[in-house]
């Protein structure tokens, strides 16, 4: 019946041997990263170089462009990078991007996502709607002016979205006559930007984009003295996030019931494995199963693993509805009504806490109370009382439901500790959201009797320690009074 | 299915999980989906992954075939026998007016014909299945704007795309929340690139029309394009001269507005090494890319896939 079937049988030897070769070598998922930059640092050059060298454009590509009256050529004779890549009219016209789009490039080892984000405009919501789901975040920075305040901002939010592999760009450094030691200097300051906020895989490439060495291309004539990997090496290796190690986690999507006989649980693994045989928890209901079979088109499976899309049949009746969540019995996650989250302000109106929205995570939707605790200040990377987010804020707020809600933190599974926040008047996405823990309950006979420090500390420190992160979370449960030296002394002499 | 079949690699694997994911979420999530089915390549992919997402089940949906009149024999021949070989419930529609007028892309050029005959059509096709969510095939990789859409691509009621004011997409967490007559469209193919596409339909042993493969067949050089020259329909021009050359096509549509290029390329393993050493991108055989810059932009605007 096939037609392809025919044709499979003329396939020559060699041809197999060689096509074997090749798939060996895309042994790998894609691997999905994010650019950030503005347009001065030579943003767009950057993925049209890698898309240049890489030969992900074709000639017609090119040739479209050559037609577009706006369009020069650059002084090496190749394509305007930035028409190539900025896709709509209105962007064309303006010379600016205004959204996230998606490029693909692939070398013989490994194929590519590239999310480009603008570097300007809203950057906050684009960046934070590409990293969602990038695997390593490439700064890029001008060699001439080196680590600005937006390379803060860029790596704080990359960070936050929860990417650990940086590449730092040090692009155009052929203006700067290939100067190392300006580049080790740039270098040595974005490690501690990287470190201070906890990311250790770090690599630092001198490139100049437009010239193309170091992108694809070695550049070691240029520049003898750096003999470390070009941007493409570094993305061939790069490690992916893998949610395969934790506890089993499997949000039903759907139930199928083609006949009497079958019913099957549809999803796609989203943390650890599962296979026949397991016991595993329905939440939030309780209720206690084996997995019977893993079902998918090609075969029954012996096991199934994170990221992978399968039908699970279970071994007894029991009650199970899309937005549930079948998990792991040894290492489910977290039940409650009340969760920490910080979230990304992505809409015009902002959060506000008089608000019901609605929370979709996984397959998962229920409504939600949102009480904004505290804002991140971009500009110096600290913490402060807010009960509001506008647009393109970052903060960190109390979760509240009506219904049971399941969730990991964020930092263990991305797949069941993520959500979004959707408006119910406009329907639209609001808000993306990450899950830090379960709120600690604060009421009754807990609250009173939980044991409270007095610490009496200088300005300096007092306002240093309230504007970071793990002070922000719990700022609810503080008491705060500004005295002289004087009075606290008195007031602890007194408690003595 | 064989026992035999070699297991797919990491990186189709992660894209053919990621559609099955898309298929049952807006199946789950929309009242009345739909399935746009174009015969082409990408469709016959489309369809595979319908049928592995929902397995053992049936496709929960229709799938709906905007038929301009002007298709390649071949496709009409090899969507009826996909439809009954699998069982599937497929909606054929035509624009009457269209129809009626007689509008073809000879009277009328390619850009008047394709926004009756394609994009009307298909806007009345979705608005009398009252469909509230309809799968496409597209890809981001395959042209400029096509890379700022969103897996799930919300519509007004009058089915137009405002690029500048999408829903923000983040993780794999998809809002399918929509009013009453508003809809979306939903790309479950939208990581993937072209030679993932031969790649896939080679390890999975899927149909595709043979139209894809070289073989000699008659054909007329008109605007620079090689036009197959076997429908009746198709007029000679002066100076022009049938010849019968050996030709395959990367893309389907509607025969008149589609290029044939010069191949010898008559396995998949043959046409998955010309792509890869391929200067030209596939859509440089299709005609209505070419009329004006940023016109697929503006086809999509109208409400063209």
């Amino acid at each position: 019946m096939s037609v392809n079937s025919a044709i499979a049988e003329r396939i020559s030897t060699d041809v197999e041997t060689e096509a074997a070769v090749r798939t060996a070598d895309r042994n790998a998922r894609p691997l999905r990263l994010i650019t950030c930059g503005s347009v001065d640092d030579g943003k767009s050059t950057l993925i049209g170089r890698l898309l240049w060298d890489t030969k992900a454009v074709k000639d017609d590509q090119a040739d479209a462009l050559a037609r577009d009256d706006r369009h020069s050529q650059n002084e090496l004779g190749l394509p305007d990078f930035a028409l190539l890549l900025d896709g709509l009219q209105a962007e064309r016209e303006q010379g600016i991007t205004i959204d996230v789009a998606y490029r693909y490039f692939a070398t013989d080892r490994r194929s590519f996502i590239v999310a480009d984000t603008p570097g300007h405009e809203q950057y906050t919501r684009n960046m934070a709607t590409g990293a969602s789901t990038a695997d390593l975040a490439v700064l890029l920075v001008d060699a001439r002016t080196g680590i600005l305040e937006q390379t803060r901002r860029h790596a704080t939010i990359a960070t936050l979205m929860g990417i650990r592999q940086f590449v730092l760009a040090v692009n155009k450094i052929d203006l700067i006559d290939y100067d190392q030691q300006r580049f080790d200097h740039i270098a040595a300051e974005f490690r501690q930007l990287a470190l201070s906020l906890g990311v250790t895989d770090i690599k630092a490439i001198p490139m100049s984009a437009l010239l193309g060495e170091n992108v694809v291309v070695s550049g070691r004539s240029a520049m003898p003295w750096y003999d470390g990997p070009t941007l493409v090496n570094v993305l061939e290796l790069a490690t992916q996030r893998t949610a395969q190690a934790v506890g089993f986690r499997f949000p039903v999507q759907r139930v199928s019931r083609p006949n009497e006989g079958f019913r099957g649980y549809q999803g796609t693994v989203a943390g650890g494995s599962v296979k026949p045989g397991d016991s595993v928890v329905v939440l939030p209901s309780g209720t206690v199963a084996n997995v019977k079979q893993i079902v998918t088109y090609d075969l029954v499976r012996n096991a199934a693993v994170a990221g992978d899309a399968i039908t699970l049949v279970l071994d007894r009746p029991v009650d199970v509805a899309r937005g549930d969540m079948i998990a792991s019995i040894d290492a489910a996650p977290a039940l409650g009504l009340a969760f920490e989250a910080k979230l990304v302000a992505l809409n015009g109106e902002g959060i506000r806490a008089d608000k019901r929205y609605w929370l979709k995570s996984s397959s998962r939707r229920q409504r939600v109370r949102v009480e904004p605790r505290s804002m991140l200040d971009l500009k110096t990377g600290q913490w402060k009382s807010s009960d509001n987010l506008p647009l393109n804020a970052i903060g960190t707020v109390h979760l509240s439901f009506d219904e049971l809600a399941m969730f990991d933190p964020y930092e263990t599974n991305r797949n069941t500790g993520a959500f979004i926040l959707i408006d119910p008047d406009t329907n639209n996405t609001v808000a993306g959201g990450m899950i830090q823990t379960r709120a600690k309950s604060v009421d009754g006979i807990d609250g009173a009797e939980r044991n409270q420090v007095l610490l009496s500390l200088p300005q300096d420190l007092a306002n240093q320690l309230m504007a970071s992160e793990a002070f922000a979370a719990i700022r609810d449960h503080v008491e705060i009074r500004r005295l002289n030296s004087a009075r606290a002394s008195a007031i602890l002499e007194e408690l003595d | 299915m064989s026992e035999t079949k070699p297991p797919l690699d990491p990186n189709l694997k992660a894209l053919e999980s990621e559609a099955i994911h898309i298929f049952r979420e807006v199946a789950a999530e929309f009242e009345r989906p739909v399935m746009l089915y174009s015969v082409g390549k990408d469709s016959s992919v489309l369809l595979h992954l319908a049928r592995k997402a929902f397995y053992p089940g049936k496709i929960p949906f229709p799938l709906l075939h905007v038929d301009t009149g002007w298709k390649f024999k071949e496709m009409i021949a090899f969507r009826d026998r996909v439809v009954s070989d699998y069982d599937l419930d497929l909606v054929s529609h035509t624009n009457p007016r269209g129809k009626l007028e007689g509008v073809s892309p000879f009277s009328h050029g390619s850009s008047v014909y394709t926004n009756i005959m394609k994009t009307e059509a298909l806007r009345q096709a979705l608005d009398a299945g009252q469909y509230d969510a309809a799968f496409g095939g597209a890809r981001r990789d395959e042209e400029a704007s096509r890379a700022k859409e969103r897996i799930y691509s919300f519509r007004t009621p009058d089915h137009g795309w405002d690029p500048r004011n999408q829903r923000p997409e983040l993780w794999s967490i998809y809002n399918g929340m929509i009013r009453k007559g508003e809809s979306v469209r939903a790309f479950p193919l939208s990581n993937w690139t072209e030679v993932d596409i031969w790649r896939y339909i080679q390890v999975e042993d899927i149909p595709i029309v043979p139209l894809y493969f070289a073989a000699p067949r008659p054909v007329v050089e008109r605007d620079g394009m090689l036009i197959l020259a076997e429908d009746k329909r198709l007029e000679l021009q002066p100076g022009e001269v049938k010849r019968v050359e050996t030709i395959r096509f990367r893309t389907l549509g509607c025969f008149p507005l589609t290029g044939a290029i010069h191949s010898t390329a008559t396995t998949l393993d043959a046409i998955i090494s010309e792509l890869e050493t391929a200067t030209v991108s596939e859509r440089q055989g299709r005609a209505i890319d070419r009329d004006e810059a940023g016109s697929m932009e503006k086809k999509k605007r109208e409400g063209y896939f």
